[in-house]
């Protein structure tokens, strides 16, 4: 069976004024389903390009990225936005919660985009947030909510829709001790209970160890296993 | 799939102080071009309603107006005797012979205007018909009486009922006063046609108005006259549609020149608009970014923001709206360019003033949120989530 995410000779340049940076260099990657994997390294090691463009928010400069079957690659920027709210749950370090909206809301944002009927939504949402814990808080607005509890809800915005894999990046750097446990345990809830794909950027070992899998990227490149 | 509607109206809602700053000054755009067009569309309701459906005027060819028009008694008399004048029961014409000049007086607010006197024949009471006498009498003809429109009475100092007024070499005394409808005739001072022309040493008179049988059509009235030698000089006219063109001149510049100002000022309202929705969309930046992550198209995004800024728009329309409304409770008099006579008219909030001024507002909107919400749509959504 072939994996979820093949990614193979993948190479991303930007340019710079004059200056060509390349970020990843002929990086080759497979990630199963079902997979938990963490993506360590210095900055500007590419681990965050390489996380964008599995999400279908960057492009790949060479190289092929298969995902569920797809070559995103390839896609119109119509189809790619079609396919990442199909595919892909965001989780990001800041939570990007939309401010004006309550926790409900910025929750059933990604399920505007389904044909589901406003009861489905409401129940969607519903579930999504009880899954998270946060049930009793969903008419309560971003600033009304603590850093975690904020992440929490941005977790519930990323489960809602039932995406294949999520994508985090950095999704405790700016959480206390005891709200990043929480996070990680919800997310290993994700990969244990529900079978969810999980690709995950952090700078921090012990949240790189909740992982199952942990790639460590340099200069844009993987460095092999046992050589980290 | 759009963005939640909801996710416009709370934006729109949370930044109420600069959104309320760009309303406000849509809003005092939207009031003066609305005034504008009101007082366009006053004058012209005023002169309309002036004129009947069911009367026609006779005025001499190119005549700029009543006062520059002159026709003749034995063309006067030949007119009458047409088939297309109605008669009444004796086979007299129901046709007044009416007698247009122009004199000065005192206004209430200082200086000095013109006002129109005109002079009528008895049957100019029954094919006007919009004419009561609200206060005193009707004048008596064979006498220097006048009759004085309700508008003059409170533009003009010393026109009231008692009052003598010297033009012509006499005094005129006037004895009654009268309303029209709101039409042009309260801006006149009437009285015998006779009377005047004697006062004037005139034998012609301005303008000649009749009841037109119920077959008549005012096409074939006007080729009769271009092919009779007798009648070649005149020129038959609906009585409401030359009333109403009379209002040309001046509807047309004031049209013109307010319409051009509030151009110019909207101009002003709508970098106002362009400001507060690029402050919007910078203060959003990551927002836009994971909207875009999420699944939302440039579509969605670029539709967001213009219709936060036609809201802006929409609400500034309706409060410049509103204040024009208040408008309607007030009249104004001023010289109309047509008789160069004094002329007072109310603003008129029409549909066509309302619709009108709702797309003015709309376009602001519109041309003042576009730039900023294409520049939201095209952010890239790496540098936006940056």
């Amino acid at each position: 069976m072939s994996a979820l995410i093949s990614i193979s000779h993948l190479t991303k340049t930007y340019k710079r004024e004059k200056q060509e940076i390349t970020v990843l260099k002929d990086l080759s990657i497979d990630i199963e389903q079902g997979d938990f994997v963490a993506l360590m390294g210095p900055s500007g090691s590419g681990k965050t390009t390489l996380l964008n463009i599995i999400a279908g928010i960057d492009r790949p400069t060479q190289g092929e990225v298969m995902i569920a079957g797809t070559n995103i690659g390839v896609l119109t920027e119509t189809e790619l936005a079609k396919w990442r709210s199909r595919h892909i749950g965001f989780i990001f370090q800041f939570y990007n919660l939309i401010p004006v909206l309550t926790a409900f809301e910025n929750v059933e944002l990604p399920l505007m985009l389904t044909p589901l009927s406003k009861s489905e939504r409401r129940r969607q949402v519903e579930l999504a947030l009880s899954v998270v814990g946060l049930a009793d808080r969903m008419d309560h607005y971003p600033r009304q909510l603590s850093g975690g509890q904020e992440q929490r809800v941005a977790i519930a915005r990323a489960i809602a829709s039932d995406p294949d894999i999520f994508v985090a990046d950095e999704p405790t750097g700016d959480l206390d001790r005891v709200s990043a446990e929480e996070i990680l345990t919800l997310l290993e809830r994700l990969n244990k209970e529900f079978g969810k794909t999980i690709v995950m950027v952090t700078h921090d070992p012990s949240a790189a160890n909740r992982a199952r899998i942990i790639h460590h990227l340099e200069k844009g490149d993987l460095i092999p296993q046992g050589q980290s | 799939m759009n963005i939640p509607f909801y996710y416009i109206l709370k934006n729109f809602v949370a930044r109420k102080l600069t959104a309320g700053i760009t309303i406000g000054g849509i809003a005092l755009v939207v009031f003066v071009f609305a005034a504008v067009l009101m007082m366009a569309d006053g004058i012209r309701k005023t002169l309309a309603t002036t004129g009947s459906e069911d009367n026609v005027v006779i005025t001499r060819k190119s005549s700029t107006g009543e006062i520059t028009s002159i026709i003749d008694r034995p063309t006067a008399d030949l007119i009458s005797t047409l088939q297309f004048v109605q008669k009444d029961e004796k086979g007299n014409a129901l046709m007044t012979y009416d007698g247009v000049t122009v004199i000065n007086a005192p206004k209430k607010d200082g200086g000095i205007s013109n006002l129109a006197v005109r002079g009528v024949s008895e049957t100019a009471m029954s094919i006007r018909n919009k004419i009561t006498i609200v206060k005193g009498r009707m004048f008596t003809f064979g006498s220097r009486e006048l009759i004085v429109g309700t508008a003059l009475v409170k533009t003009f100092d010393k026109i009231d009922i008692g009052d003598k007024i010297k033009f012509g070499g006499d005094e005129w005394t006037i004895v009654g006063e009268m309303e029209a409808e709101k039409s042009g005739f309260e801006s006149e001072l009437w009285c015998d046609v006779r009377q005047l022309q004697l006062a004037f040493n005139r034998e012609a008179f301005s303008t000649l108005t009749f009841r037109k049988t119920s077959d008549a059509d005012i096409e074939m009235m006007k080729i009769l006259f271009a092919g009779d030698k007798r009648l070649n000089q005149y020129e038959p006219e609906n009585e409401r549609r030359y009333f109403e063109k009379q209002s040309e001149a001046m509807r047309m510049f004031i049209q013109i020149l307010g319409i051009t100002i509030t151009v110019i000022f909207s101009v002003g309202a709508m970098i106002g608009a362009m400001i507060t929705m690029y402050a919007a969309v910078a203060n959003r930046t990551t927002e836009i970014g994971t909207l875009r992550a999420l699944g939302f198209g440039r579509s969605s995004i670029l539709t967001a923001f213009l219709i936060e800024s036609i809201i802006t728009a929409l609400l500034g329309g309706i409060i410049g709206i509103g204040m024009a409304s208040i408008l309607q409770f007030f009249s104004i008099s001023t010289l109309n360019f047509g008789s160069f006579t004094e002329l007072s008219f109310s603003f008129s909030m029409t549909s066509s003033v309302f619709s009108g001024s709702m797309i003015f507002s709309l376009v602001m909107g519109f041309v003042g949120g576009f730039l900023p919400a294409l520049k939201a749509s095209r952010m890239s959504i790496l540098s936006a989530l940056r």
